[in-house]
C-alpha cells in the first residue's frame, strides 16, 4: 500500500474534448434519437467527466494503491472470514463460455453452466448435511431472508399462520433481525449465559404456538460452539418452529460437523466467506440457501433439475415462495466457489475448517495476557477480547482508558488491517479475531508481536494510540462532520 | 471442559497425533513443525482435539462425499469442459439484460487485488480506493437520475426495485398499498411480488393498454387516499419509452412516493426520474459496461432525495475531513443500518455489489458524456433499422404501433415462435426474448456491438426460419 494520499475524484481529471473510449461509425444514422418527442428526451447535461485512456487507469491505479485487501496484508476481521482468493477461481469466472452468456439463452446452449451451478448445490449439500440447495440469493443477508421466507411458506402451506414471531440470540449478527423484519417476522430476543451461549432456560418460556423458528449460528459470534445445539433443536421442533442456521461462521465446520446433523432445518452458505470468492470491498457476494428434504419445493424460482435424460432444466415450482432474483443469482460468484471445492476436494475442506481453528486458538493464547479475555477455553474459527487489559491500559474506570479503537487504528500503521470492533454487543470493547486458515504461523507470529507491542505502548505511551494512525495515507476521520455536513455527491463538495 | 486448574481436559493422549496431512496444500501454509509448535501452545494434542467440546454424537466421522482434490491443471480442464458446453450466441435479445461493449480497461481495472480482495471499508484510513469510487458512483447515479443522491448500490434491479417499493411504505408510516404497471419486466415483477407477499405490502398492478400503463386506472386507484408509492418502468418490458407526464404531480397530490425504475444506460439521454419529478429511481446498471454473465453479478442502484434519505436502504458514503484536515471519504449514517440499528434498520442489506461500482464507475469514467451519448445513439438507430427490416419479413406485424422506443421493441409474429428460436440458435443467434403473458410477441434489442454484417445475417437467418417454422 502506498501511504501518499492520492485523493483526486475523476471529475477533477475532466477536460472537455478528451475522450477515453472508442466505438465503431454509426452505420445506422438515418434514425435519430432527435427523432423522439422532444419531451421524452433528458434536458439536463450529465455531470461524466472526459477523460482519456491513460489517465483514466492511472486514476484507478493510484486510487488502489490507497486501498487494503487480503492481497496487500493480513486481515483478521471477525466474522468476515478473510481467507486468501485464489487467482484460478478468477481465471475460471472469466472463461468467455461464462461471461458472455445471456440469461435468456435457451437452456439447451447452456448446459455446461447449468451442470456446474447443479454440481456447487450438490456439494454444498453433502458439506451441510441437508438435501438440496438454491445459489439464487446474492448476499448473505439475503439468504437469511430467502431461508425465512422458506419457514413462512413451510408454514403456510400447513394452513398454520399464526407463527409470526422467530427467536433470535442477543449475541446474533445484526443481519438476523434484520431480516427477519423485513421477512414480516416480530423478533424474539433470546439471552446468552455468561458463558456466552444461549440461555436454554431463557429459550423454554418463550416457545409456542406463534413461534416459526429460531435463528442460530454455531459455532456462535463469541467463536463458541453451542453445545446444547441438540436440546435446543429439540425444543423448538416440539413447539412446531422450524431451526435456521446462519453460516456466516460455518468455515470452522467445514468436514467436521454439519448443520443439518445438528438438527437445522435451513440455512445459508457466504459463497464469499467459507468458499474463497473475494469480498471485493463489499460485493458481490452469493448466499445459497439449504433446506432439509421436505422443504426443497419451496425454494425460490427459477430451480435448476437435473432431468432423467441427463441434461439440466430451468424449473418455476408453483409451491416454492417465489423469486428472490431476476435469474441464477450471482452466477460468476459460483464459478470462483466450485473453483475452489475442486482445487481443495474431499481430502482438504475438512482441513480447511481445522486449521483455521488452529489458528484462531493459537492467537487467542498468545495474547490472552495483554487483552482481556472474557470467556476461556477452546473458540472455533475465532474470538472475542474485550479490551486491553487493565495493566495495559485497558481499566474502564479510567475516563482516558485506551479503547479498542485506539488499537485497531493503531494495528494499522503497523500494516495489519484491524479485526471486527464493537461487535458483538455483549461486550463494550469487543474485538473479534478471524485468521483463517490460509495464513501461515509466521504471518501469525508477526501480528502476534505487534499486538503485544500496541499492549505496552498503551501502556507506556497512551496519546501515541490515541491519535494513531500515523503512517496511513489519511489520519483518523471526521465521523460527525460527516453525518453533520452531509456530501454524498461530487456536486455537493 | 475446563478442570479447577483451568487446563483443557485432553479427550486424546498427546502421543496421538492425527494431523490426516497427507499431501501439503498450496493454500494451507502450515508445516508440520508449525502444527506440532502451536498444538503444544494451544494444549491439545491434535487438530481433532480443538473440537473436544462437541457432542460425539454431532461428529462428521465419514468422507465427504465430493471429488478429489484436483490439481491446477486439472481445474481447467473440467471447468473448461462446462464452458465449451455452452454456446455463446450473437444476441439481438434484450429484456433487461443487454450486451452492450465493455472497454478492456474495465476488467483490467478491477482485476487489481487491491480493490477485489478488500472488504466493507470499515477502516477508512486504509481504504481510499474503495471509498472514492463509491462516491464517484454514488454522483454519476445520483446525477444520471436527476436525484440528489444514490446508495453504494443493491444486488440487482429486481431487488431494487422491492427496496424502493418497501421505502415508499416505510416513508408513508399508516399506508400498505403500492401500485406497480403491468408493464413491468415480469422478472422483476416476480421478485418485487415476492417481497410484498412476505413483508405485507398489499401490492397492487395497473393494467396496460398499447402496451403503456393504463395512467387513467392509475389515476383511479389514487383517488383512494391510501396509496403509499407507484412503481412504474422506463423503457418498459416491450422497451416503450411511457409518457410519465404530470404522473408524479398526481401522485404527490394524493401524497403517494412515485419510483421510477429505468434501464441505466437510457439514462443519459431519456428524460430523468428527477426531471419526470420521481421521488425514488431505481434500476439495473448492468447495462453500463458489465458482461451478461448468465444473469449475474450485475449491480442494482437506488437513489432518492434529501427528503428520503433516512428511509434509504443500503450504505453510503459522505465526504469529511482527516485530522490534518484532508478532504476523504468515509462510511456514513450508518445509524439506518442493520449492524446499528438491527430489526428497525431500514432493510436488511449490507454492502449489496460494492466491486460492481466499481465497474460502473470505470465505465462511465471512460465513455464519458459523449460516449454514453453515441451508445444510445447507434443502439437506437440498430433498434430502428431492424424493426423496419422485420417488418418486412412474412409473418411480423407491429404490436404497439406508434409507441416511441430506444434500443428495443416488440413485434408481433404469426409463426411458431418456439420452432424459430431453435432455427436461430443453431445459427449462432439469440432471437428476441419470447414475451411472457403473449402468445404471439417477440421482443428484439440491439446494442452497439452488434455489426451491420450480423444484422444482414441475422435477417437472413430469420427469413430461412419463418421459411422452415411455417413449413412445419
Amino acid at each position: 500500500m502506498n501511504k501518499t494520499y492520492y485523493g483526486k475524484l475523476i471529475f477533477e481529471l475532466s477536460t472537455p474534448g478528451c475522450i477515453g473510449y472508442s466505438l465503431p461509425e454509426n452505420k445506422w444514422c438515418k434514425h435519430k434519437l432527435t427523432d423522439l418527442p422532444e419531451h421524452l428526451l433528458r434536458a439536463e447535461d450529465t455531470i461524466l467527466p472526459e477523460v482519456d485512456e491513460l489517465s483514466v487507469v492511472r486514476h484507478y491505479t493510484n486510487m488502489s494503491n490507497n486501498n487494503f485487501g487480503v492481497d496487500t496484508g493480513f486481515y483478521p476481521l471477525g466474522s468476515c472470514t478473510m481467507k486468501y482468493n485464489p487467482k484460478i477461481n478468477e481465471e475460471m469466472a472469466a472463461l468467455p463460455g461464462f461471461v458472455a452468456l445471456h440469461p435468456h439463452q435457451p437452456v439447451a446452449t447452456s448446459q455446461g453452466a447449468l451442470a456446474l451451478y447443479y454440481n456447487v448445490q450438490k456439494s454444498l449439500s453433502e458439506i451441510a448435511g441437508l438435501h438440496e440447495f438454491t445459489l439464487n440469493p446474492f448476499a448473505g443477508a439475503h439468504g437469511e431472508l430467502t431461508g425465512l421466507m422458506v419457514i413462512r411458506r413451510y408454514h403456510e402451506k400447513r394452513g398454520d399462520v399464526k407463527r409470526t414471531k422467530i427467536i433470535v440470540p442477543d449475541s446474533a449478527h445484526g443481519t438476523n433481525p434484520a431480516s427477519a423484519a423485513v421477512c414480516g417476522l416480530q423478533i424474539v430476543e433470546v439471552k446468552s449465559t455468561p458463558d456466552g451461549t444461549v440461555d436454554v432456560e431463557d429459550l423454554k418460556p418463550l416457545l409456542g404456538d406463534d413461534i416459526a423458528g429460531m435463528m442460530m449460528t454455531n459455532p456462535n459470534t463469541l467463536g463458541i460452539f453451542e453445545k446444547k445445539i441438540p436440546e435446543i433443536a429439540r425444543l423448538v421442533h416440539e413447539c412446531g418452529g422450524l431451526m435456521y442456521y446462519d453460516g456466516a461462521n460455518l468455515n470452522p465446520m467445514l468436514g467436521v460437523c454439519r448443520p443439518g446433523d445438528m438438527g437445522f432445518d435451513v440455512m445459508h452458505i457466504n459463497l464469499h466467506k467459507t468458499f474463497s470468492t473475494p469480498h471485493g470491498g463489499g460485493g458481490p457476494g452469493s448466499g445459497p440457501v439449504g433446506v432439509r428434504k421436505g422443504l426443497e419445493e419451496y425454494l425460490p424460482n427459477p430451480q435448476v433439475k437435473l432431468k432423467q435424460d441427463g441434461t439440466y432444466a430451468l424449473e418455476y415450482n408453483p409451491e416454492s415462495l417465489g423469486a428472490v432474483s431476476a435469474f441464477l443469482g450471482n452466477y460468476g460468484v459460483v464459478i470462483r466457489a466450485y473453483a475452489y471445492l475442486l482445487t481443495l476436494g474431499k481430502e482438504n475442506v475438512p482441513l480447511a475448517g481445522k486449521l483455521s481453528v488452529l489458528n484462531a486458538n493459537y492467537i487467542k493464547e498468545c495474547l490472552k495476557g495483554y487483552y482481556k479475555l472474557p470467556i476461556d477455553g477452546l473458540c472455533k474459527h475465532e474470538f472475542v477480547f474485550d479490551g486491553l487489559r487493565e495493566e495495559y491500559g485497558g481499566d474502564h474506570h479510567d475516563a482516558g482508558h485506551v479503547t479498542t479503537l485506539d488499537v485497531a487504528k493503531r494495528l494499522l500503521d503497523y500494516g495489519f488491517h484491524a479485526p471486527t470492533i464493537y461487535f458483538p454487543l455483549l461486550f463494550h470493547e469487543a474485538m473479534m479475531i478471524e485468521p483463517t486458515e490460509t495464513e501461515s504461523k509466521k504471518t501469525l507470529d508477526e501480528f502476534i508481536e505487534v499486538m503485544k507491542k500496541i499492549a505496552i505502548e498503551a501502556r507506556d505511551q497512551r496519546e501515541m494510540l490515541k491519535t494513531a494512525p500515523h503512517d496511513t495515507p489519511v489520519r483518523r476521520l471526521d465521523d460527525v462532520k460527516a453525518v453533520k455536513e452531509p456530501k454524498f455527491t461530487y456536486k455537493t463538495l | 471442559m475446563k478442570t479447577e486448574n483451568g487446563k483443557l481436559t485432553r479427550r486424546f493422549p498427546f502421543s496421538h497425533f492425527r494431523f490426516h496431512i497427507v499431501k501439503p496444500m498450496k493454500y494451507f501454509p502450515h508445516t508440520a513443525n508449525d502444527l506440532q509448535e502451536m498444538l503444544k501452545v494451544v494444549g491439545v494434542g491434535s487438530l481433532e482435539e480443538l473440537y473436544s467440546e462437541i457432542p460425539e454424537e454431532l461428529i462428521f466421522n465419514k468422507e465427504l462425499n465430493l471429488p478429489s482434490a484436483m490439481s491446477e491443471i486439472e481445474v481447467r480442464r473440467v471447468i473448461g469442459q462446462l464452458a465449451q458446453e455452452n454456446k455463446p450466441l450473437v444476441s439481438f435479445a434484450g429484456a433487461g439484460v443487454y450486451d452492450h461493449y465493455t472497454p478492456s480497461v474495465v476488467p483490467y481495472i478491477a482485476s487489481r487485488s487491491e480493490f477485489s480482495t478488500s472488504y466493507t471499508p470499515y477502516q477508512a484510513e486504509i481504504s481510499q480506493g474503495t471509498l472514492q469510487y463509491i462516491f464517484e458512483y454514488q454522483t454519476m447515479m445520483a446525477d444520471l437520475t436527476g436525484m440528489d443522491i444514490s446508495n453504494a448500490s443493491m444486488y440487482d434491479g429486481s431487488t431494487a426495485t422491492a427496496e424502493a417499493m418497501m421505502m415508499c411504505v416505510a416513508a408513508a408510516k399508516k399506508r400498505n398499498k403500492v401500485l406497480i404497471s403491468e408493464t413491468f419486466n415480469p422478472a422483476v415483477m416476480r421478485v418485487v411480488e415476492t417481497y410484498a407477499k412476505y413483508h405485507g405490502v398489499d401490492l397492487v398492478k395497473v393494467g396496460a393498454k398499447d402496451g403503456v400503463t393504463d395512467m387513467q386506472a392509475l389515476h383511479a386507484l389514487l383517488e383512494g387516499d391510501d396509496v403509499a408509492g407507484v412503481l412504474v418502468a422506463q423503457p418498459n418490458y416491450y422497451g416503450i419509452i411511457e409518457d410519465f407526464s404530470g404522473l408524479a404531480e398526481k401522485c404527490h397530490a394524493h401524497k403517494a412516493l412515485l419510483a421510477i425504475n429505468t434501464m441505466a444506460s437510457a439514462l443519459g439521454v431519456l428524460k430523468s426520474p428527477g426531471e419526470w419529478g420521481a421521488d425514488i429511481a431505481c434500476g439495473e446498471a448492468q447495462s453500463l459496461g458489465i458482461p451478461t454473465c448468465y444473469g449475474g453479478p450485475y449491480i442494482g442502484y437506488l437513489c432518492t432525495t434529501n427528503a428520503l434519505i433516512r428511509k434509504m436502504p443500503g450504505r453510503l458514503v459522505g465526504a469529511t475531513t482527516d485530522v490534518d484536515g484532508k478532504r476523504c471519504f468515509v462510511l456514513t449514517m450508518q445509524a439506518r443500518e442493520q449492524h446499528i440499528r438491527r430489526e428497525k434498520a431500514t432493510s436488511n442489506i449490507c454492502t449489496a455489489q460494492g466491486f460492481m461500482c466499481l465497474y460502473v464507475a470505470s465505465y462511465l469514467a471512460l465513455m464519458g458524456k459523449k460516449g454514453l451519448h453515441e451508445v444510445n445513439e447507434i443502439s437506437y438507430g440498430g433498434a430502428h433499422e431492424l424493426k423496419e427490416r422485420l417488418l418486412g419479413i412474412e409473418g411480423f406485424a407491429e404490436a404497439y404501433l406508434g409507441q416511441p422506443f430506444l434500443n428495443e421493441f416488440t413485434l408481433r409474429y404469426s409463426g411458431n415462435i418456439d420452432a424459430l428460436q431453435g432455427y436461430l440458435c443453431q445459427k449462432g443467434f439469440i432471437a428476441g426474448v419470447k414475451a411472457e403473458g403473449k402468445a404471439d410477441e417477440m421482443i428484439f434489442a440491439v446494442t452497439e456491438q452488434r455489426s451491420a454484417e450480423e444484422m444482414d445475417r441475422f435477417l437472413c437467418a430469420i427469413a430461412e426460419g419463418v421459411k422452415e417454422s411455417i413449413n412445419q
